[in-house]
């Protein structure tokens, strides 16, 4: 049964069951969306959200790319700023931000962008990293995604990113909480249907850092998870953890080539 | 001081009518928030906006807890002569954060 | 497996404590609402007794909000914004939140065009009311009414 199991027999069995379901695939690649239906959070905003996320004055999100984009240029710890090796050629950041989350090979260990940019701080700045959710780390990492915008999220998944990218899908598919919802119980099988007055996105991860309407201001992919799971009366797990940053990595390659829109407005 | 974004058109036709975009950053804590304990947090909000054309205000906004955060004002003033636009803002503890924008006015 | 310790802005028997304790606050008659009879008063305090003509004065707003902590809002006045003929003053009210004055601005003669754009915040479905206050005196108003709906996720 383990290593067998139909998709519609898992549907059922995911409709009834408790906590610790397992994934309806066995294929590594295939997830809960149909390729031709994956669709932006955009999509799902009133049009006067989406003029605001549009319009590069009026979306509040980008007082953080020019706040990162400021530290970008500044000195940091006892050494140079980011711009003095990322400013030209080969180094240059753009585009950097749709590979992530991705494998740092110096050890081994799954990092997201604002892991990458911690880790750029201690081994090349001399200098302490930042802390999730702080203001200087949201700046740099929505400045850092920005240079990305507009650009399709990479679908790439290397042979040792496999395990981290099925960690992500089962946290995904697993059923937790109160409420005892997975996150393919709203955003793959109910997305476009109206849950109290918001209708439910896909749940795709292009725009963060996002400014969501509902924080008032700007903030990270793993607060988002936060309060997924807060939502459905979950435990939420700690900025960075491991499961968030799997769950990263399996959102990035569910994207399926969604073009990033860092800074988004989102609700 | 608080980040800031300000728009406005770096020259301009005397008589014109020009548009003038800000937008700053600030929480605007309402006062009726309660935090995850229950406990009242204060209010902390901008409460003042104008925009100083040559030291002469020429829009003034006065903001209450129901202006959104991170505040954001598009309004629109006559070009008459080259100078310095100031858009200024007050917060109710008197803190002023300002930035400047020059305008040369072609007759 | 052993949870994660908690961090301070989502602690979870804090969360459940506070929120019943909003869920009480809810049902209680406290101030925290105002009433269409406190925007009234807000309007008389604020232009004396002269009566409110309605035209002149076209509020843009979205039919339905997409969050009600942030409500996009234009607001157009019909004046030639000339040394004898100008709007002075335009007053946003509300009848629902809790304080019933939203915003004021302050034009004049070199404001040039009578239109201002900002985004509110509307403690949920109502009709806001906007007054503009011309160099005669006299004063001009309209109302538009906006639906604001509860999100999905409510996580307090």
């Amino acid at each position: 049964m383990r290593h067998f199991r139909w998709p519609l027999i898992g549907l059922l069995l995911g409709a009834l069951s408790a906590c610790g379901e397992e994934p309806a695939s066995d294929s590594v690649r295939e997830t809960g969306l149909a390729p031709d239906t994956i669709v932006s959070g955009y999509a799902f905003l009133t049009p006067e959200t989406q003029s605001e996320q549009d319009d590069d004055f009026l979306n509040p999100a980008n007082l953080w790319v020019d706040e990162g984009g400021k530290l970008f240029l500044s000195e940091t710890g006892v050494s140079a700023a980011c711009a003095s090796c990322h400013g030209e050629g080969d180094m240059r950041l753009d585009g950097a931000a749709t590979r992530y989350p991705t494998i740092d090979h110096a050890s081994g260990e799954l990092v997201n962008l604002e892991g990458r940019i911690n880790l750029c701080r201690t081994r090349h700045q001399q200098a302490d990293p930042l802390e999730y959710e702080s203001e200087p780390l949201l700046s740099l990492t929505t400045y850092v995604a920005s240079l990305s915008r507009g650009q399709a999220i990479s679908t790439a998944l290397s042979t040792d990113e496999q395990v981290f990218y099925e960690v992500g899908k089962t946290y995904f598919n697993t059923r937790r909480g109160q409420f005892n919802l997975s996150c393919r119980e709203c955003h793959d099988l109910n997305w476009g249907k109206q849950l109290r007055g918001d209708t439910i996105s896909q749940g795709h991860s292009n725009g963060f850092p996002a400014y969501r309407l509902e924080w008032q201001t700007l903030g990270s992919l793993h607060r988002r998870f936060r309060d997924c799971d807060a939502g459905i009366r979950a435990e939420p797990r700690t900025y960075g953890s491991a499961d968030y940053l799997a769950l990263e990595l399996y959102l990035r390659v569910r994207a399926q080539g969604l073009p990033m829109e860092t800074p988004a407005i989102r609700r | 001081m608080a980040a800031i974004r300000i728009s406005a058109l770096k020259t301009a036709k005397a008589g014109e009518i020009i548009e003038l975009k800000a937008l700053i950053r600030h929480k605007m804590e309402t006062g009726f928030r309660r935090g995850s304990r229950g406990e009242a947090i204060p209010r902390d909000i901008i409460t003042h906006f104008v925009c100083l054309y040559n030291g002469e205000a020429v829009f003034e906004a006065d903001f209450f807890p129901s202006v959104a955060a991170n505040p954001f004002l598009i309004f629109y003033t006559r070009a008459t002569e080259s100078g310095t636009l100031e858009f200024r803002w007050t917060d109710q503890h008197g803190t002023v954060s300002s930035q400047t924008a020059n305008i040369s006015v072609e007759s | 497996m052993k949870p994660e310790q908690p961090s301070t802005d989502i602690d979870r028997r804090a969360f459940l404590v506070g929120g019943m304790g909003l869920a009480v606050a809810s049902f209680l008659p406290l101030s925290t609402k105002a009433a269409p009879a406190d925007m009234q008063a807000a309007v008389k305090e604020l232009f004396g007794d002269r009566p409110l003509q309605e035209g002149g004065v076209t509020i843009t707003i979205p039919p339905i909000a997409e969050n009600g902590y942030s409500v996009p809002l234009t607001i157009d006045v019909d004046s030639p914004m000339t040394p004898e003929d100008y709007v002075k003053k335009i007053a946003v009210f509300s009848p629902r939140n809790p304080i019933p004055n939203l915003v004021q601005f302050t034009l004049g003669p070199r404001t040039g065009l009578a239109r201002v754009s900002t985004r509110i915040r509307l403690a949920g479905t109502q009709k806001i009311l906007v007054v503009a206050e011309m160099s005669d005196g006299t004063l001009k108003s309209a109302a538009a009414e906006t639906m604001v709906t509860v999100a999905a996720c409510i996580i307090g």
